[in-house]
């Protein structure tokens, strides 16, 4: 019995690798998101330019090799990183690269009306974004993002190829050690599931908060 | 006589191989009260836009207040305008939709007083005050902390109307402001622009179906057609003796749809 708790700890530890990648990585996914997003709306060529490449380029290669550079290659031009900071890294670049479609289409789903309010307040062009066009637009963001955010999560297993302890790597420490398959694969399952649903939930009361006084209508 | 506060100079305006405005011309005097008439597609809502920098002109001169709106003058020679001189000159116009464009996730309150805040660096007190005036000006001031969606269609045309007065723009352009509202809450609206009109001295230009209104209202009535001015004048003149038959023409259709002239 206490060997079962003992093995159970180690899959706990696993979990909270886990859940840190997933939060630092979603931080640098969200920022990515709005930096190419709105770069993808830019007025200025060079700007567009720069986020549509590095969207697609993130969106066209794989989250292993991704990782792989990350971890492998970069110290060769001299960037040494942690296998906690390459997983952030890849995990936080490929979802941000899907990211910020998302954000793009939602700035793009604002109905002209608003922005031509905007230009007839004289607001500038970054003050209606700040202020008018974007608070409208997360909100039509927000579902996507709980289903990238859950796909960042589901993708953190492959931090376990660079051999860091996150909960799938545990579980087949564990399983190695104990011979059982059942109890370990259980367990992460019900965990990943279990996170999954806190992000879902998370998101969903987010956007209740968010639609309130909205009522659901767009006038 | 003082200068025109607007001047337009032959302007044309396609859209498409579609011309929509040929060759228009028009001056505007401070203080003046314009109400824009004729049948739909006539371009009437295109001049307003393009008086609020919302659609380029192809050709032609604009002035407002003295200033061209789409060039600017360097070393004597005119450049198109940039973002910027836009923006100096959008200082003096301000412009209420059809279909009101307020900001569905801000209170009343934070509608009015966003664009003085970020374009004139108001402080919050004093923007909040002198929102506080206009909304009260417009009956609202109860509605203050109200969201738009919670507001009848009326009560938002006001809200829209205090938002644009909060910049305190010497020009101000109305876009068929009650055509979308039900018919018992375009009284109210109309009440607002009548205060607006005897109790201040800005200059107003209002695009209408409602010709009661317009008549009351305007001190000189424009009659468009097919992009051209095809008269103008008095009120009296143009609703009890139009010249020109295409006038004749329109304003029978409308008496004959049930408005009242
Ligand atoms: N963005 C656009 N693209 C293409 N055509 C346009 C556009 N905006 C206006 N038009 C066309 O230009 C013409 C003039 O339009 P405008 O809206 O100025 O007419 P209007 O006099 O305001 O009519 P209404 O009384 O119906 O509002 C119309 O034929 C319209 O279809
Ligand atoms: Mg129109």
């Amino acid at each position: 019995m206490t060997q079962w708790s003992g093995y159970l700890g180690l899959i706990l530890q696993g979990a909270l690798v886990t859940i840190e990648l997933t939060l630092m990585g979603s931080v640098l996914a969200l920022i990515m998101a709005f930096l190419a997003g709105i770069g993808r709306v830019s007025r200025f060529f060079v700007i567009r330019a720069l986020a549509t490449t590095y969207i697609e380029f993130f969106r066209g290669t794989s989250i292993f090799v991704q990782l792989f550079w990350a971890y492998f290659v970069l110290p060769f031009a001299g960037l040494s990183l942690t296998p906690l900071q390459a997983g952030v890294l890849a995990l936080g670049l490929n979802v941000g690269a899907y990211a910020a479609e998302v954000v793009r289409g939602a700035i793009l789903s604002i109905g002209r009306e608003q922005y031509e309010a905007c230009t007839a307040l004289n607001l500038g062009r970054w003050q209606g974004m700040r202020h008018v066009i974007l608070p409208q637009a997360l909100l039509v963001m927000l579902p996507t993002f709980g289903n990238n955010a859950i796909e960042l999560l589901k993708a953190t297993s492959v931090v376990s190829l660079i051999s860091l302890a996150d909960l799938t790597f545990q579980a087949q420490v564990v399983r190695s050690q104990t011979g059982s398959t059942l109890m370990p694969f259980v367990s992460v399952l019900v965990i990943y599931f279990g996170l999954a649903l806190i992000i879902s939930w998370g998101i969903r009361s987010l956007e209740r908060r968010m639609a309130r006084g909205l009522d659901g209508v767009r006038v | 006589m003082p200068a025109p506060i607007i001047k337009v100079d032959a302007i044309s305006k396609s859209f498409g191989t579609f011309k929509v405005l040929d060759g228009l011309s028009m001056q505007v005097m401070p203080g003046e009260k314009l109400a824009l008439i004729g049948p739909s597609g006539s371009g009437k809502t295109t001049i307003l836009r393009i008086l609020m920098t919302l659609e380029k002109i192809d050709g032609g001169h604009i002035q407002i207040d003295g200033e061209q709106l789409y060039h600017m003058e360097r070393n004597g020679r005119l450049l198109p305008a940039d973002e910027r001189h836009l923006a100096k000159m959008r200082q003096k116009i301000g412009m209420v939709f059809q279909l009101f464009n307020l900001f569905p996730h801000k209170c009343v309150m934070d509608n009015v007083t966003l664009a003085p805040m970020l374009t004139k660096g108001v402080a919050r007190p004093a923007a909040e005050k002198r929102a506080m005036e206009l909304l009260d000006m417009v009956g609202l001031a109860d509605k203050a902390k109200a969201m738009p969606a919670q507001l009848s269609g009326g009560q938002k045309q006001r809200v829209a109307i205090a938002r644009a007065l909060a910049l305190s723009p010497k020009i101000m352009l109305f876009d068929e402001v009650t055509s979308a509202l039900d018919p018992e809450l375009v009284e109210e609206v109309l009440n607002v622009m009548r205060k607006l009109a005897a109790e201040t001295d800005m200059t107003m230009l209002l695009v209408t179906h409602e010709m009661g209104f317009a008549h009351d209202f305007a001190d000189r009535v424009l009659f468009f057609d097919r992009g051209r001015i095809v008269e103008e004048g008095k009120p009296d003149e143009i609703f009890r003796h139009p010249k020109q038959e295409r006038t004749q023409g329109f304003l029978k259709k409308i008496i004959a749809a049930g408005h009242r002239v």
